[in-house]
């Protein structure tokens, strides 16, 4: 298990990149505490399968360190790091048997035989699959399969870290659940760093201690998951996390007012403390803080629509010449001629050419 | 949120690529490689050289490139139309073979690909024995055929006669490929109001374009290459090159220059057709079956 | 891909039907007639029953004939697929190198096989040829039209020159079609280079090698042309294959009731070979397509 330190890191495909557009993944510093779970969250091309294989030694990148406990280990081979990697689509040995798949890693590092069978038996109970033990790989199904994999990863104890790259997405749903519950039960168990690459938000936020939010290449943000909701340091987070995702509102900041108040078209909005930015302002709203209203103070709107999902209802509005989105608890009543829309204070952010603006009181 | 805004506030500063400096490892495979190439090309060299040399310098001198260098030996083969027309012959027997070859193989093979009926199994391995069978069985029998009903030295017997090995192969690539494309497609169209030929030759043909190259040229190979039927059928209206190159060897030994020469032109139209195909190589060589 | 059952899918295969018919069935009808008749001249035949099979089958020539024909296309086998592996796994995945390598490759596949016959026998010459020349010139007493030894090196040389390329480029896009995380994967789990080819690599190139074993022993079992250009089938009989073995009685010596005999069982050799191979192939196929 290991700390791993990524210092000043960047990659391109391309061998001699000319601009930062070149980059799959832009520069980049951050430790990967030891013992945490962290899943890595964007779109797909986002950079982060780069930033995994950089990790694993797949990929040595173009510029930067990895550095594993303080030890550099950037253009060390793979098989150096001893990490244990899964892939999105099942890689498994067709010609041997599951528990001959299982023991490969072990038998490959020169364990002695009873080690091995006690290991591929405890992981064989893990992911369910003692029964098939003498099978052979080939003809599974793929999710037996991606289970095969899941296993090789996880029959190494020692391992300092594990790298997740989308690993369910062959998995059929109900076994999503049971597999990502048996993963987080493995990290408590064994406290081992954990990385999961995801692009979907719900598997991220459920597995994770800490959610690395990629866009473009770009880490846009690192936090838990309660961060990512209430504070989206990019309005790509606001955007991506969140379903619906952030409201987002052109605005200027008003200075007579030292930056207390915005202008969104001819409507003034409290922002309760100072912001100073410059560039491209604009203020984010998630809906859960959209407040419906008739008549006095906000934002002239309207409503275009009303979607009832179950727990609540996804009331979509247009105002300040875009559509928006606000949430509505089951129990709370729709004012039949809402004709304002009012923010909650606490879950307003203020963005200056998408990023967000600290406010003059938080520390930073 | 210390990490994200560091993450942010980093200028990008360019550093000299890292990969470049490790691919100028000398490898073990590029050895292999180069090795394999030179086994190839030294023949196929040798033949140019000689093919651009004279006689006597042939027989003459022993050296590794042309000392007297001479086009005699190209101009004795395309100005004279006894040499030339071998080719001609060959390549309309060669293209007519391709064209009967596909034109039934792709019904035969979507049927392959789609339907099961009564005996289709044993009648996919009959045509494959087809493709087993030597021409040298079938040399003697088809001489007679083709001159009892008048075709002997004609192009549309060769290529009839190269149908033998070729329609088998046509058909067994094209339904490696035609197993590739998902069945849904054809009972879309049908719903869509196509009928079977208009769904064939507008939809189907286009989704399986390049099994259909890779099948013309394995037809176009196999056909250009074979000479024990060719020469068999033929005396000389339809003679193919291959055979006219026996010519040399004359009352006064063999000519050597022209031969090589001629060897060389036989080159030319397949490293023409491999270079228009060489995208499809890798994948086509599978025959639809990766 | 489970398929429909329709009985009208043979009108597709008709057409095949059809022309395999003329060019296969019609002239092996031929020579089973042959087989089972004899003839003074004259166009006279008379009913000869299955003596020619009990003459050919006591004949030391066929034996020996087909001794020869199996250990030749075990030895291209045993020569041609581990090397063509070889080739297939150092060759380079991509950009402009692997197009040339594909390219030159290929090229002696498209060479008609009567010219591959004429370029090995002049690059293998000691007066005019690199490779005799060379070889004299090191003190080998290497003579291929003289000696029996060098005659079937250099048939093997000339077939492994020419073909391996096939198996390689079948390897090749065998190998192309794994995905690099099985690659990733292997690494991750420290197995070693020949792990990797033995459950990697290996397994998900056993169909096309299939395919390339199939084919290379037809074509190697049929092999007619090249060495009859290159030795003649010499000295004395040493490469006398079966194919060409039969051409000598049938076309030279026109003796038309023993090489039809010959045919027919130099055919059924052929086809359980085959057989064999194809089961294996398509329980292959069925393991798979899973």
């Amino acid at each position: 298990m290991a700390r791993i330190t990524l210092d000043n890191l960047a990659h391109s495909y391309l061998t001699y990149p000319r601009g930062p557009e070149d980059f799959a993944l832009k520069e980049l510093n951050h430790d990967w505490a030891d013992g945490e779970a962290y899943a890595l969250l964007g779109a797909s091309g986002c950079g982060k399968s780069t930033l995994l294989n950089i990790i694993s030694g797949l990929l040595i990148p173009s510029q930067g360190r990895v550095l594993f406990d303080g030890r550099d280990v950037t253009t060390a081979p793979t098989a150096e790091r001893n990490i244990a990697q899964v892939f999105q689509f099942p890689v498994v040995y067709d010609t041997m048997t599951v528990r001959q798949n299982l023991a490969f890693p072990l038998k490959n590092r020169g364990m002695e035989a009873a080690e091995i069978a006690r290991r591929v038996q405890k992981v064989a109970a893990m992911i369910d699959m003692e029964a098939q033990l003498d099978r052979k790989a080939r003809g599974l199904t793929a999710d037996a399969k991606q289970k095969i994999s899941l296993g090789r990863g996880m029959v190494r104890e020692d391992v300092n870290a594990l790298l997740f790259d989308e690993p369910l997405t062959v998995i059929d749903p109900h076994m999503k659940w049971e597999l990502r519950t048996q993963l987080k039960k493995l990290h408590h168990d064994f406290g081992h760093t954990m990385i999961y690459v995801t692009h979907d938000q719900t598997e991220a936020l459920t597995f994770a201690d800490k959610v690395v939010v990629m866009h473009d290449g770009r880490v846009v943000q690192i936090g838990t998951p309660q961060d990512l909701f209430e504070r989206p340091a990019h309005t790509f987070v606001g955007y991506f996390i969140g379903s619906p995702g952030m409201n987002l509102f052109d605005a200027t900041l008003d200075a007579t007012s030292n930056g207390r108040h915005a202008r969104i078209g001819d409507a003034t909005v409290d922002l309760t403390q100072p912001y100073a930015a410059t560039g491209r302002v604009q203020v984010g709203v998630r809906p859960e803080f959209i407040r419906l209203a008739a008549g006095g103070d906000g934002i002239p709107a309207q409503i275009t629509r009303i979607e009832d999902v179950g727990r609540h209802k996804i009331v979509r509005l247009h105002a300040a010449g875009r559509d928006i989105s606000a949430l509505i608890g089951e129990g709370e009543a729709i004012p039949a001629d809402t004709d304002r829309i009012t923010f909650a204070p606490q879950g307003v952010n203020v963005y200056a050419d998408d990023w967000r603006v600290a406010p003059g009181g938080e520390s930073r | 949120m210390t990490d994200a805004s560091s993450a942010r506030a980093a200028p990008m500063t360019i550093a000299a690529p890292r990969t470049a400096t490790r691919r100028l490892r000398p490898s073990g495979s590029a050895v292999v490689m180069g090795l394999y190439l030179l086994f190839l090309m030294l023949p196929i060299y040798w033949l140019l050289n000689m093919s651009l040399k004279t006689n006597a310098e042939i027989l003459g001198a022993f050296s590794l490139w042309p000392r007297d260098l001479t086009f005699a030996n190209y101009q004795t083969i395309l100005t004279d139309p006894s040499w030339y027309m071998g080719y001609v012959n060959s390549l309309i027997y060669v293209v007519m073979n391709t064209a009967i070859s596909l034109l039934v193989a792709l019904p035969a093979a979507y049927a392959f690909s789609r339907y099961s009926f009564m005996g289709d199994k044993h009648l996919f391995f009959w045509l494959l024995t087809n493709r087993m069978a030597p021409p040298a069985v079938f040399a003697l029998p088809f001489f007679q055929l083709y001159s009892s009903i008048g075709l002997f030295d004609t192009h549309i017997a060769v290529a009839l006669a190269h149908c033998l090995f070729n329609v088998p192969l046509a058909v067994w690539i094209l339904e490696g490929f035609m197993r590739g494309v998902p069945k849904e497609i054809d009972e879309t169209a049908y719903i869509d109001g196509y009928s079977f030929p208009a769904f064939f030759i507008k939809i189907f043909t286009p989704l399986i374009a390049s099994g259909i190259g890779v099948a013309a040229f394995f037809c176009f190979m196999f056909s250009w290459v074979e000479l024990l039927l060719s020469r068999t059928l033929t005396s000389v209206d339809a003679k193919p090159i291959a055979a006219t190159m026996t010519r040399t060897v004359g009352a006064a030994g063999v000519d050597w220059g022209v031969l090589a020469a001629a060897g060389i032109l036989t080159i030319l139209p397949g490293a023409l057709v491999i270079y228009f195909v060489r995208n499809y190589i890798a994948k086509g060589f599978a025959l639809g079956r990766v | 891909m489970n398929k429909t059952v329709n009985q009208k899918a043979w009108f597709l295969i008709l057409p095949v039907l059809i022309l395999v018919a003329f060019s296969a069935v019609i002239p092996l009808m031929t020579v089973v007639n042959y087989a089972v008749q004899d003839t003074f001249g004259n166009n006279e035949f008379f009913w000869a029953g299955l003596s020619w099979f009990e003459d050919m089958l006591q004949s030391d020539r066929m034996w020996d004939a087909l001794g020869r024909q199996l250990l030749f296309s075990a030895i291209i086998l045993a020569i041609e697929v581990p090397l063509g592996i070889l080739v297939a796994l150092n060759m380079p995945k991509k950009g402009f190198w692997a197009s040339f390598c594909l390219v030159v490759m290929s090229l002696p596949l498209l060479i008609p096989w009567n010219v591959v016959g004429t370029i090995w026998q002049i690059f293998g010459r000691v007066d005019i040829g690199l490779l005799g020349h060379t070889l004299a010139a090191l003190g080998f007493d290497y003579n291929y039209t003289q000696d029996t030894f060098d005659a079937w090196v250099t048939v093997i040389v000339m077939d492994v020159w020419h073909w391996t390329s096939l198996v390689a480029l079948l390897a090749y896009a065998g190998l192309r079609s794994i995905p690099d995380a099985y690659y990733q994967a292997a690494k991750i789990d420290q197995a070693s280079r020949w792990a990797v080819f033995r459950y990697i690599e290996l397994p998900k190139m056993a169909g096309v090698l299939m395919i390339a074993i199939l084919l290379r022993f037809m074509d190697s079992f049929m092999i007619y042309t090249e060495p009859f250009v290159l030795t003649g089938g010499g000295p004395g009989n040493a490469t006398t294959f079966l194919s060409i073995d039969l051409v000598k009685m049938a076309l030279g010596q026109f003796d038309l009731g023993p090489a039809a005999a010959f045919s027919l069982m130099y055919f059924l050799v052929i086809m359980a070979i085959s057989w064999v191979f194809y089961t294996v192939m398509t329980t292959l196929d069925k393991r798979d397509g899973i």
